[in-house]
Protein backbone atom coordinates (compact mmCIF):
# COMPACT_ATOMS: atom_id res chain seq x y z
CA UNK A 1 0.00 0.00 0.00
CA UNK A 2 2.58 2.07 1.14
CA UNK A 3 4.63 1.65 -2.42
CA UNK A 4 1.82 2.26 -4.30
CA UNK A 5 1.10 5.51 -2.47
CA UNK A 6 4.67 6.32 -3.38
CA UNK A 7 4.17 5.28 -6.93
CA UNK A 8 1.27 7.53 -7.15
CA UNK A 9 2.79 10.24 -5.73
CA UNK A 10 5.83 10.51 -7.49
CA UNK A 11 3.71 10.29 -10.82
CA UNK A 12 2.13 13.29 -9.43
CA UNK A 13 4.64 15.41 -8.56
CA UNK A 14 6.33 14.67 -11.89
CA UNK A 15 3.26 15.58 -13.87
CA UNK A 16 2.99 18.84 -11.56
CA UNK A 17 6.67 19.37 -12.45
CA UNK A 18 6.25 18.82 -15.71
CA UNK A 19 3.04 20.73 -16.72
CA UNK A 20 4.57 24.07 -14.80
CA UNK A 21 7.83 23.96 -16.75
CA UNK A 22 5.53 23.23 -19.93
CA UNK A 23 3.31 26.34 -19.23
CA UNK A 24 6.23 28.72 -18.31
CA UNK A 25 7.56 27.29 -22.05
CA UNK A 26 4.39 27.91 -23.84
CA UNK A 27 4.30 31.41 -21.89
CA UNK A 28 7.24 32.23 -23.61
CA UNK A 29 6.74 31.05 -27.06
CA UNK A 30 3.74 32.84 -27.31
CA UNK A 31 5.76 35.92 -26.59
CA UNK A 32 8.46 34.62 -29.29
CA UNK A 33 4.79 33.71 -31.62
CA UNK A 34 4.75 37.28 -31.31
CA UNK A 35 8.12 39.18 -31.23
CA UNK A 36 8.47 36.84 -35.02
CA UNK A 37 5.20 38.77 -36.46
CA UNK A 38 5.71 41.94 -35.67
CA UNK A 39 9.52 41.68 -37.03
CA UNK A 40 8.60 40.42 -40.21
CA UNK A 41 6.13 43.47 -39.92
CA UNK A 42 8.76 45.95 -38.68
CA UNK A 43 7.18 46.66 -35.59
CA UNK A 44 8.64 46.60 -32.07
CA UNK A 45 5.54 43.54 -31.01
CA UNK A 46 5.06 43.14 -27.08
CA UNK A 47 7.99 45.70 -25.45
CA UNK A 48 6.67 47.31 -21.98
CA UNK A 49 5.95 44.72 -19.47
CA UNK A 50 9.70 43.52 -18.12
CA UNK A 51 13.18 44.19 -20.20
CA UNK A 52 12.00 43.61 -23.94
CA UNK A 53 8.96 42.57 -22.79
CA UNK A 54 9.48 39.55 -21.49
CA UNK A 55 6.27 39.83 -18.67
CA UNK A 56 3.71 40.30 -21.23
CA UNK A 57 2.19 37.16 -21.59
CA UNK A 58 2.06 36.68 -17.62
CA UNK A 59 0.47 40.05 -17.53
CA UNK A 60 -2.04 38.72 -19.92
CA UNK A 61 -2.40 35.55 -18.05
CA UNK A 62 -3.39 37.91 -14.95
CA UNK A 63 -5.97 40.65 -17.30
CA UNK A 64 -7.94 37.22 -18.25
CA UNK A 65 -7.82 35.40 -15.40
CA UNK A 66 -8.96 38.89 -13.58
CA UNK A 67 -11.88 39.89 -16.22
CA UNK A 68 -15.59 39.33 -15.31
CA UNK A 69 -16.77 36.27 -17.02
CA UNK A 70 -19.98 36.33 -19.13
CA UNK A 71 -21.97 33.63 -20.17
CA UNK A 72 -25.04 34.38 -22.88
CA UNK A 73 -28.43 34.05 -21.84
CA UNK A 74 -28.62 32.06 -25.24
CA UNK A 75 -25.76 29.39 -24.58
CA UNK A 76 -26.08 25.79 -23.45
CA UNK A 77 -24.48 26.58 -20.23
CA UNK A 78 -23.16 22.92 -19.17
CA UNK A 79 -21.46 22.58 -22.93
CA UNK A 80 -20.74 25.89 -22.94
CA UNK A 81 -18.22 25.96 -19.53
CA UNK A 82 -17.00 22.37 -20.45
CA UNK A 83 -15.80 22.93 -24.21
CA UNK A 84 -12.84 25.46 -22.93
CA UNK A 85 -11.90 22.68 -20.44
CA UNK A 86 -12.19 19.95 -23.06
CA UNK A 87 -9.69 22.03 -25.28
CA UNK A 88 -6.82 22.86 -22.40
CA UNK A 89 -7.07 19.02 -20.99
CA UNK A 90 -6.78 17.88 -23.68
CA UNK A 91 -3.50 19.69 -25.15
CA UNK A 92 -1.89 19.12 -21.60
CA UNK A 93 -2.87 15.14 -21.40
CA UNK A 94 -1.24 14.36 -24.63
CA UNK A 95 2.01 15.27 -23.27
CA UNK A 96 2.01 12.40 -20.91
CA UNK A 97 3.88 10.26 -23.37
CA UNK A 98 6.25 12.75 -24.93
CA UNK A 99 9.97 11.76 -23.94
CA UNK A 100 11.98 15.20 -24.34
CA UNK A 101 15.09 13.07 -22.87
CA UNK A 102 16.17 9.39 -23.40
CA UNK A 103 13.96 7.88 -20.57
CA UNK A 104 12.21 11.29 -19.60
CA UNK A 105 8.89 10.63 -20.21
CA UNK A 106 5.94 10.89 -17.89
CA UNK A 107 4.60 7.61 -19.62
CA UNK A 108 6.73 5.34 -21.47
CA UNK A 109 3.52 3.09 -23.22
CA UNK A 110 4.03 0.87 -26.40
CA UNK A 111 1.25 2.86 -28.11
CA UNK A 112 2.82 6.03 -27.80
CA UNK A 113 2.04 7.63 -30.86
CA UNK A 114 -1.15 6.38 -31.70
CA UNK A 115 -2.07 7.95 -28.11
CA UNK A 116 -0.77 11.54 -29.60
CA UNK A 117 -2.65 11.05 -32.62
CA UNK A 118 -5.84 10.00 -30.81
CA UNK A 119 -5.53 13.02 -28.39
CA UNK A 120 -4.41 15.52 -30.60
CA UNK A 121 -7.69 14.46 -32.98
CA UNK A 122 -9.93 14.88 -30.40
CA UNK A 123 -9.10 18.64 -29.93
CA UNK A 124 -11.95 19.51 -32.72
CA UNK A 125 -14.34 18.60 -29.70
CA UNK A 126 -13.26 21.70 -28.07
CA UNK A 127 -14.58 23.67 -31.34
CA UNK A 128 -17.61 22.24 -31.82
CA UNK A 129 -18.72 22.29 -28.40
CA UNK A 130 -17.81 25.53 -27.65
CA UNK A 131 -19.25 27.04 -31.58
CA UNK A 132 -22.70 24.92 -31.04
CA UNK A 133 -23.26 25.78 -27.51
CA UNK A 134 -22.87 29.78 -27.76
CA UNK A 135 -25.91 29.42 -29.42
CA UNK A 136 -24.71 32.20 -32.07
CA UNK A 137 -24.52 32.08 -36.03
CA UNK A 138 -20.56 32.92 -36.20
CA UNK A 139 -19.29 30.52 -33.49
CA UNK A 140 -21.83 27.62 -35.30
CA UNK A 141 -20.34 28.20 -38.99
CA UNK A 142 -16.85 28.20 -37.11
CA UNK A 143 -18.00 24.71 -35.63
CA UNK A 144 -19.30 23.26 -38.75
CA UNK A 145 -15.84 24.37 -40.71
CA UNK A 146 -13.80 23.26 -37.92
CA UNK A 147 -15.19 20.12 -38.26
CA UNK A 148 -14.53 18.84 -41.71
CA UNK A 149 -11.11 20.48 -41.11
CA UNK A 150 -9.52 18.85 -38.95
CA UNK A 151 -10.97 15.34 -40.38
CA UNK A 152 -10.03 16.16 -43.62
CA UNK A 153 -6.27 16.85 -42.45
CA UNK A 154 -5.99 14.02 -39.89
CA UNK A 155 -6.10 11.80 -42.42
CA UNK A 156 -2.76 12.74 -43.91
CA UNK A 157 -1.27 13.20 -40.61
CA UNK A 158 -1.83 9.39 -40.05
CA UNK A 159 -0.52 8.24 -43.18
CA UNK A 160 2.51 10.40 -42.55
CA UNK A 161 2.98 8.31 -39.00
CA UNK A 162 2.56 5.41 -40.68
CA UNK A 163 5.56 6.25 -43.30
CA UNK A 164 7.43 6.54 -40.03
CA UNK A 165 6.28 3.86 -38.16
CA UNK A 166 7.71 1.57 -40.83
CA UNK A 167 11.16 2.98 -40.83
CA UNK A 168 10.84 2.81 -37.30
CA UNK A 169 9.60 -0.26 -36.64
CA UNK A 170 7.60 0.62 -33.13
CA UNK A 171 5.16 3.00 -32.20
CA UNK A 172 7.04 4.02 -28.85
CA UNK A 173 8.29 7.46 -29.27
CA UNK A 174 11.20 6.86 -27.67
CA UNK A 175 12.02 4.06 -29.71
CA UNK A 176 11.34 6.09 -32.89
CA UNK A 177 13.89 8.80 -31.67
CA UNK A 178 16.54 5.99 -30.76
CA UNK A 179 15.94 4.31 -34.52
CA UNK A 180 17.02 7.87 -35.96
CA UNK A 181 20.69 7.12 -34.38
CA UNK A 182 21.53 5.65 -37.22
CA UNK A 183 20.27 6.13 -40.93
CA UNK A 184 21.88 7.46 -44.30
CA UNK A 185 24.65 8.98 -43.05
CA UNK A 186 26.07 5.89 -40.99
CA UNK A 187 25.35 3.83 -43.98
CA UNK A 188 28.10 6.25 -45.80
CA UNK A 189 30.49 5.63 -42.92
CA UNK A 190 29.97 9.18 -41.85
CA UNK A 191 29.29 9.62 -37.74
CA UNK A 192 25.72 9.62 -35.81
CA UNK A 193 24.67 12.94 -37.35
CA UNK A 194 21.43 14.87 -38.66
CA UNK A 195 21.89 13.22 -41.81
CA UNK A 196 20.27 10.34 -39.93
CA UNK A 197 17.19 11.69 -39.00
CA UNK A 198 14.19 10.92 -41.13
CA UNK A 199 13.94 14.41 -42.45
CA UNK A 200 15.86 13.56 -45.45
CA UNK A 201 14.88 10.42 -46.55
CA UNK A 202 11.21 11.25 -45.86
CA UNK A 203 11.56 14.66 -46.79
CA UNK A 204 8.11 15.16 -48.94
CA UNK A 205 5.96 13.60 -45.73
CA UNK A 206 7.99 15.81 -43.45
CA UNK A 207 6.38 19.05 -45.65
CA UNK A 208 3.42 17.77 -45.59
CA UNK A 209 3.55 16.93 -41.75
CA UNK A 210 4.26 20.05 -41.15
CA UNK A 211 1.58 21.94 -43.72
CA UNK A 212 -1.36 19.17 -41.99
CA UNK A 213 -0.32 20.03 -38.48
CA UNK A 214 -0.87 23.95 -39.44
CA UNK A 215 -4.35 23.37 -40.79
CA UNK A 216 -5.02 20.39 -37.62
CA UNK A 217 -3.95 23.43 -35.20
CA UNK A 218 -5.96 26.36 -36.84
CA UNK A 219 -2.77 28.28 -37.53
CA UNK A 220 -2.80 30.47 -40.50
CA UNK A 221 -2.70 30.48 -43.24
CA UNK A 222 -5.51 27.28 -42.62
CA UNK A 223 -7.37 29.59 -39.29
CA UNK A 224 -10.89 29.53 -41.25
CA UNK A 225 -12.01 28.66 -37.90
CA UNK A 226 -11.34 31.60 -36.46
CA UNK A 227 -11.34 33.82 -39.64
CA UNK A 228 -11.94 37.38 -38.29
CA UNK A 229 -12.91 39.16 -41.50
CA UNK A 230 -15.45 36.75 -41.80
CA UNK A 231 -16.18 35.20 -38.51
CA UNK A 232 -15.34 37.38 -36.39
CA UNK A 233 -13.16 35.08 -33.99
CA UNK A 234 -14.75 32.02 -34.76
CA UNK A 235 -16.05 29.88 -32.33
CA UNK A 236 -14.45 32.43 -29.41
CA UNK A 237 -17.39 35.11 -29.81
CA UNK A 238 -18.95 34.36 -26.73
CA UNK A 239 -16.55 33.95 -24.75
CA UNK A 240 -14.93 35.96 -22.18
CA UNK A 241 -11.97 36.17 -19.28
CA UNK A 242 -11.08 32.39 -17.91
CA UNK A 243 -13.13 30.61 -21.17
CA UNK A 244 -11.64 32.16 -23.70
CA UNK A 245 -7.93 32.48 -21.55
CA UNK A 246 -8.12 28.15 -21.97
CA UNK A 247 -9.36 28.17 -25.56
CA UNK A 248 -6.17 30.04 -25.86
CA UNK A 249 -3.94 28.43 -23.76
CA UNK A 250 -4.84 24.89 -24.95
CA UNK A 251 -4.62 26.08 -28.70
CA UNK A 252 -0.90 26.79 -27.99
CA UNK A 253 -0.06 23.60 -25.90
CA UNK A 254 -1.69 21.66 -28.97
CA UNK A 255 0.98 23.64 -31.18
CA UNK A 256 3.64 23.07 -29.48
CA UNK A 257 2.71 19.56 -29.44
CA UNK A 258 2.62 19.73 -33.18
CA UNK A 259 6.24 20.75 -32.65
CA UNK A 260 7.56 18.16 -30.19
CA UNK A 261 5.47 15.26 -32.80
CA UNK A 262 7.53 17.08 -35.96
CA UNK A 263 10.92 17.01 -33.54
CA UNK A 264 10.18 13.41 -32.34
CA UNK A 265 9.29 12.41 -35.98
CA UNK A 266 11.75 14.09 -38.39
CA UNK A 267 14.50 15.51 -36.15
CA UNK A 268 16.19 12.92 -33.99
CA UNK A 269 14.38 13.94 -30.59
CA UNK A 270 17.12 14.57 -28.23
CA UNK A 271 19.66 13.33 -30.71
CA UNK A 272 22.55 16.16 -30.92
CA UNK A 273 22.70 17.67 -34.60
CA UNK A 274 26.33 15.89 -34.64
CA UNK A 275 27.40 13.41 -32.39
CA UNK A 276 31.21 14.65 -31.45
CA UNK A 277 32.25 16.05 -28.15
CA UNK A 278 31.71 19.67 -27.33
CA UNK A 279 27.74 18.93 -28.91
CA UNK A 280 26.97 15.72 -27.16
CA UNK A 281 28.01 17.33 -23.93
CA UNK A 282 25.09 19.39 -24.25
CA UNK A 283 21.59 17.62 -22.47
CA UNK A 284 19.15 16.41 -24.80
CA UNK A 285 16.26 18.12 -22.78
CA UNK A 286 18.28 21.34 -24.30
CA UNK A 287 18.78 19.68 -27.88
CA UNK A 288 15.01 18.52 -27.97
CA UNK A 289 13.79 22.11 -26.73
CA UNK A 290 15.97 23.91 -29.36
CA UNK A 291 14.05 21.80 -31.94
CA UNK A 292 10.82 22.43 -30.92
CA UNK A 293 11.59 26.57 -31.10
CA UNK A 294 13.31 25.67 -34.29
CA UNK A 295 9.78 24.45 -35.70
CA UNK A 296 7.77 27.36 -33.75
CA UNK A 297 9.94 29.49 -35.39
CA UNK A 298 9.02 28.12 -38.27
CA UNK A 299 4.90 28.46 -37.11
CA UNK A 300 5.26 31.87 -36.67
CA UNK A 301 6.65 32.53 -40.12
CA UNK A 302 4.38 30.90 -42.19
CA UNK A 303 1.61 32.88 -39.72
CA UNK A 304 3.50 36.38 -41.07
CA UNK A 305 4.02 36.02 -44.41
CA UNK A 306 1.08 33.36 -46.08
CA UNK A 307 -2.08 35.06 -46.77
CA UNK A 308 -5.16 33.07 -45.52
CA UNK A 309 -6.38 29.62 -47.65
CA UNK A 310 -9.81 29.76 -49.05
CA UNK A 311 -12.28 27.26 -48.11
CA UNK A 312 -12.66 25.14 -51.46
CA UNK A 313 -8.90 25.47 -51.48
CA UNK A 314 -8.19 23.97 -48.05
CA UNK A 315 -10.56 20.86 -48.93
CA UNK A 316 -9.04 20.75 -52.48
CA UNK A 317 -5.47 20.38 -50.50
CA UNK A 318 -6.04 17.96 -47.72
CA UNK A 319 -7.78 15.54 -49.96
CA UNK A 320 -6.60 15.67 -53.51
CA UNK A 321 -2.80 16.56 -52.77
CA UNK A 322 -1.89 15.39 -49.92
CA UNK A 323 -4.13 12.12 -49.59
CA UNK A 324 -2.92 10.52 -52.90
CA UNK A 325 0.76 11.84 -52.21
CA UNK A 326 1.18 10.61 -48.76
CA UNK A 327 -0.74 7.13 -49.68
CA UNK A 328 1.88 7.13 -52.45
CA UNK A 329 4.74 7.54 -49.97
CA UNK A 330 3.06 4.78 -47.73
CA UNK A 331 3.69 2.75 -50.67
CA UNK A 332 6.56 3.64 -51.88
CA UNK A 333 8.54 3.19 -48.56
CA UNK A 334 7.02 0.14 -47.79
CA UNK A 335 8.44 -1.61 -51.12
CA UNK A 336 11.87 -0.04 -50.35
CA UNK A 337 12.46 -1.14 -47.05
CA UNK A 338 11.12 -4.46 -48.09
CA UNK A 339 12.90 -4.60 -51.84
CA UNK A 340 16.75 -3.83 -49.86
CA UNK A 341 15.73 -5.99 -46.89
CA UNK A 342 16.13 -2.58 -44.26
CA UNK A 343 12.71 -3.01 -42.88
CA UNK A 344 12.96 -3.33 -39.08
CA UNK B 1 -6.64 -3.69 -6.30
CA UNK B 2 -6.16 -0.85 -8.18
CA UNK B 3 -6.97 -2.21 -11.61
CA UNK B 4 -10.25 -3.12 -9.96
CA UNK B 5 -11.31 -0.05 -8.95
CA UNK B 6 -10.28 1.59 -12.32
CA UNK B 7 -12.88 -1.66 -14.08
CA UNK B 8 -15.42 -0.48 -11.42
CA UNK B 9 -14.92 3.57 -12.37
CA UNK B 10 -14.86 2.92 -15.89
CA UNK B 11 -17.90 0.28 -16.16
CA UNK B 12 -19.89 2.20 -13.92
CA UNK B 13 -19.57 5.59 -16.03
CA UNK B 14 -20.12 3.66 -19.26
CA UNK B 15 -23.30 2.40 -18.30
CA UNK B 16 -24.71 5.38 -16.57
CA UNK B 17 -23.84 7.29 -19.82
CA UNK B 18 -25.07 5.14 -22.01
CA UNK B 19 -28.16 5.21 -20.51
CA UNK B 20 -27.70 8.94 -20.40
CA UNK B 21 -27.66 8.38 -24.57
CA UNK B 22 -31.24 7.41 -24.64
CA UNK B 23 -32.40 9.70 -21.99
CA UNK B 24 -31.07 12.75 -22.79
CA UNK B 25 -33.53 15.07 -23.91
CA UNK B 26 -31.44 17.21 -26.46
CA UNK B 27 -29.41 15.09 -29.50
CA UNK B 28 -26.09 16.70 -28.86
CA UNK B 29 -26.26 15.65 -25.45
CA UNK B 30 -27.14 12.33 -26.69
CA UNK B 31 -23.89 12.14 -28.61
CA UNK B 32 -21.43 13.70 -25.90
CA UNK B 33 -22.42 11.01 -23.86
CA UNK B 34 -21.85 8.31 -26.78
CA UNK B 35 -18.31 9.59 -27.09
CA UNK B 36 -17.63 9.74 -22.94
CA UNK B 37 -18.92 6.06 -23.20
CA UNK B 38 -16.80 5.06 -26.08
CA UNK B 39 -13.64 6.83 -23.79
CA UNK B 40 -14.50 4.56 -20.47
CA UNK B 41 -14.69 1.32 -23.35
CA UNK B 42 -11.28 2.63 -24.51
CA UNK B 43 -10.14 2.33 -20.51
CA UNK B 44 -11.79 -1.21 -20.31
CA UNK B 45 -9.63 -2.21 -23.28
CA UNK B 46 -6.22 -0.53 -21.40
CA UNK B 47 -7.68 -2.55 -18.10
CA UNK B 48 -7.78 -5.69 -20.39
CA UNK B 49 -4.25 -4.94 -21.63
CA UNK B 50 -5.68 -4.46 -25.06
CA UNK B 51 -3.60 -1.26 -25.63
CA UNK B 52 -3.64 -1.17 -29.17
CA UNK B 53 -8.05 -1.68 -29.44
CA UNK B 54 -8.06 1.28 -27.09
CA UNK B 55 -6.52 3.32 -29.19
CA UNK B 56 -7.92 2.70 -32.44
CA UNK B 57 -11.35 3.08 -30.39
CA UNK B 58 -10.96 6.63 -29.74
CA UNK B 59 -8.88 7.18 -33.11
CA UNK B 60 -11.63 5.98 -35.14
CA UNK B 61 -14.86 6.06 -33.19
CA UNK B 62 -14.12 9.35 -30.82
CA UNK B 63 -11.73 11.10 -33.27
CA UNK B 64 -13.79 10.55 -36.71
CA UNK B 65 -17.35 8.67 -36.37
CA UNK B 66 -18.35 10.77 -33.66
CA UNK B 67 -17.39 14.16 -35.40
CA UNK B 68 -19.23 13.10 -37.96
CA UNK B 69 -22.56 12.33 -35.92
CA UNK B 70 -22.17 15.54 -34.00
CA UNK B 71 -22.12 17.80 -37.37
CA UNK B 72 -25.18 15.84 -38.61
CA UNK B 73 -27.18 16.20 -35.17
CA UNK B 74 -26.31 19.78 -34.56
CA UNK B 75 -27.74 20.67 -37.82
CA UNK B 76 -31.31 18.57 -37.19
CA UNK B 77 -33.65 21.13 -36.39
CA UNK B 78 -35.77 18.93 -34.24
CA UNK B 79 -39.02 20.12 -32.70
CA UNK B 80 -38.96 18.86 -29.18
CA UNK B 81 -42.98 19.41 -28.32
CA UNK B 82 -43.81 17.60 -31.56
CA UNK B 83 -41.59 14.99 -31.37
CA UNK B 84 -43.13 14.17 -27.42
CA UNK B 85 -46.81 14.74 -28.81
CA UNK B 86 -46.65 11.33 -30.49
CA UNK B 87 -45.41 9.57 -27.56
CA UNK B 88 -48.65 7.78 -26.18
CA UNK B 89 -49.27 6.70 -29.77
CA UNK B 90 -46.32 4.65 -30.31
CA UNK B 91 -45.80 3.69 -26.67
CA UNK B 92 -47.93 0.48 -26.71
CA UNK B 93 -45.95 -0.49 -29.86
CA UNK B 94 -42.61 -0.03 -27.98
CA UNK B 95 -43.35 -1.44 -25.15
CA UNK B 96 -44.31 -4.75 -26.18
CA UNK B 97 -41.27 -5.09 -28.97
CA UNK B 98 -38.98 -4.29 -25.75
CA UNK B 99 -40.43 -6.43 -23.64
CA UNK B 100 -39.89 -9.28 -26.46
CA UNK B 101 -36.54 -8.71 -26.62
CA UNK B 102 -36.41 -8.60 -22.69
CA UNK B 103 -37.83 -12.08 -22.51
CA UNK B 104 -35.06 -13.24 -25.47
CA UNK B 105 -32.27 -11.58 -23.98
CA UNK B 106 -32.80 -13.39 -20.67
CA UNK B 107 -33.68 -16.38 -22.22
CA UNK B 108 -30.26 -16.22 -24.15
CA UNK B 109 -28.28 -14.77 -20.95
CA UNK B 110 -30.07 -17.74 -19.28
CA UNK B 111 -28.32 -20.65 -21.08
CA UNK B 112 -25.27 -19.29 -21.63
CA UNK B 113 -21.92 -19.49 -20.23
CA UNK B 114 -18.11 -18.85 -21.49
CA UNK B 115 -16.47 -22.08 -22.92
CA UNK B 116 -13.53 -22.72 -20.56
CA UNK B 117 -11.54 -23.51 -23.38
CA UNK B 118 -11.66 -20.45 -24.80
CA UNK B 119 -11.14 -18.29 -22.01
CA UNK B 120 -7.36 -19.75 -21.51
CA UNK B 121 -6.58 -19.30 -25.57
CA UNK B 122 -7.85 -16.19 -26.30
CA UNK B 123 -5.82 -13.95 -23.68
CA UNK B 124 -5.09 -10.56 -25.31
CA UNK B 125 -1.52 -10.30 -23.86
CA UNK B 126 0.91 -12.70 -25.52
CA UNK B 127 3.98 -12.80 -23.54
CA UNK B 128 6.72 -12.58 -26.25
CA UNK B 129 5.36 -9.54 -28.66
CA UNK B 130 3.61 -6.51 -28.22
CA UNK B 131 -0.41 -6.64 -28.86
CA UNK B 132 0.06 -4.32 -32.09
CA UNK B 133 2.33 -6.74 -33.11
CA UNK B 134 0.34 -9.68 -32.53
CA UNK B 135 -2.99 -8.12 -34.01
CA UNK B 136 -1.03 -7.08 -37.07
CA UNK B 137 0.34 -11.24 -37.33
CA UNK B 138 -3.19 -12.21 -37.15
CA UNK B 139 -4.68 -9.73 -39.84
CA UNK B 140 -2.29 -9.65 -42.40
CA UNK B 141 -0.56 -13.33 -41.92
CA UNK B 142 -3.56 -15.61 -40.78
CA UNK B 143 -6.68 -13.70 -42.16
CA UNK B 144 -5.12 -12.21 -45.08
CA UNK B 145 -7.66 -13.19 -47.58
CA UNK B 146 -10.51 -11.81 -45.13
CA UNK B 147 -9.29 -8.89 -44.46
CA UNK B 148 -9.01 -8.16 -48.36
CA UNK B 149 -12.72 -9.22 -48.75
CA UNK B 150 -13.37 -6.80 -46.29
CA UNK B 151 -11.58 -3.76 -47.64
CA UNK B 152 -13.35 -4.87 -51.09
CA UNK B 153 -16.81 -4.50 -49.48
CA UNK B 154 -16.11 -0.86 -48.02
CA UNK B 155 -14.51 0.04 -51.33
CA UNK B 156 -17.77 -1.01 -52.66
CA UNK B 157 -19.39 1.14 -50.41
CA UNK B 158 -17.49 3.86 -51.26
CA UNK B 159 -18.07 3.98 -54.78
CA UNK B 160 -21.50 3.50 -54.08
CA UNK B 161 -21.63 6.10 -51.72
CA UNK B 162 -19.88 8.82 -54.30
CA UNK B 163 -21.87 7.49 -57.65
CA UNK B 164 -25.48 8.18 -55.52
CA UNK B 165 -24.32 11.71 -54.94
CA UNK B 166 -22.12 13.04 -57.44
CA UNK B 167 -23.52 15.41 -59.04
CA UNK B 168 -22.19 17.37 -62.52
CA UNK B 169 -23.72 21.25 -62.45
CA UNK B 170 -23.82 22.98 -65.83
CA UNK B 171 -22.32 26.23 -65.86
CA UNK B 172 -20.59 26.56 -62.47
CA UNK B 173 -16.80 28.00 -62.30
CA UNK B 174 -14.38 26.04 -61.19
CA UNK B 175 -10.68 27.32 -60.11
CA UNK B 176 -8.41 25.15 -62.32
CA UNK B 177 -4.91 25.64 -60.27
CA UNK B 178 -2.93 24.26 -63.44
CA UNK B 179 -4.35 26.85 -65.83
CA UNK B 180 -3.54 29.88 -63.35
CA UNK B 181 -0.07 28.88 -62.73
CA UNK B 182 0.48 28.40 -66.76
CA UNK B 183 -0.87 31.84 -67.51
CA UNK B 184 1.66 34.23 -68.35
CA UNK B 185 1.51 38.17 -69.87
CA UNK B 186 1.20 36.77 -72.97
CA UNK B 187 -1.98 35.30 -72.94
CA UNK B 188 -3.14 37.56 -69.63
CA UNK B 189 -2.52 40.93 -70.95
CA UNK B 190 -4.09 42.58 -73.83
CA UNK B 191 -2.58 45.93 -74.84
CA UNK B 192 -5.41 47.53 -76.88
CA UNK B 193 -4.96 51.56 -78.30
CA UNK B 194 -8.02 52.99 -77.13
CA UNK B 195 -8.99 56.02 -79.76
CA UNK B 196 -10.52 59.06 -77.90
CA UNK B 197 -14.45 58.89 -77.80
CA UNK B 198 -14.79 55.41 -79.25
CA UNK B 199 -14.04 53.01 -76.10
CA UNK B 200 -13.35 49.02 -76.74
Amino acid sequence: MNELLLTVGLILLQSVAFVVALLIVVAYLLWFDRKVWAAVQMRRGPNVVGPWGLFQSFADLIKFALKEQVIPDGANKGIFVIAPLVTAILALAAWAVVPVDDGWAIADINVGILYLFALSSLGVYGVIMGGWASNSKYPFLSALRSAAQMVSYEVSIGFVIVTVLLCAGSLNLTEIVRSQQTGLGTMLGLPNSFLDWYLLPLLPMFVIFFVSALAETNRPPFDLVEAESELVAGFMVEYSSTGYLLFMLGEYVAIVLMCAMTTILFLGGWLPIIDIPVLNWVPGVIWFLLKVIFVFFMFAMVKAIVPRYRYDQLMRLGWKVFLPISLFWVALTAGVLVAFGWAP
Amino acid sequence: MVAGLFFYLFSAVAVASAVMVISARNPVHSVLFLILCFFNAAGLFILMGAEFLAMILVVVYVGAVAVLFLFVVMMLDVDFVELRQGMLNYLPVGVTIGLIVLVELALVVGSWAVDPGLVKTASPTPSDITNTEALGRVLYTDFIFYFQAAGLVLLVAMIGAIVLTLRHKEGVKRQNIGDQVARGPATAIEVVKVKPGQGI
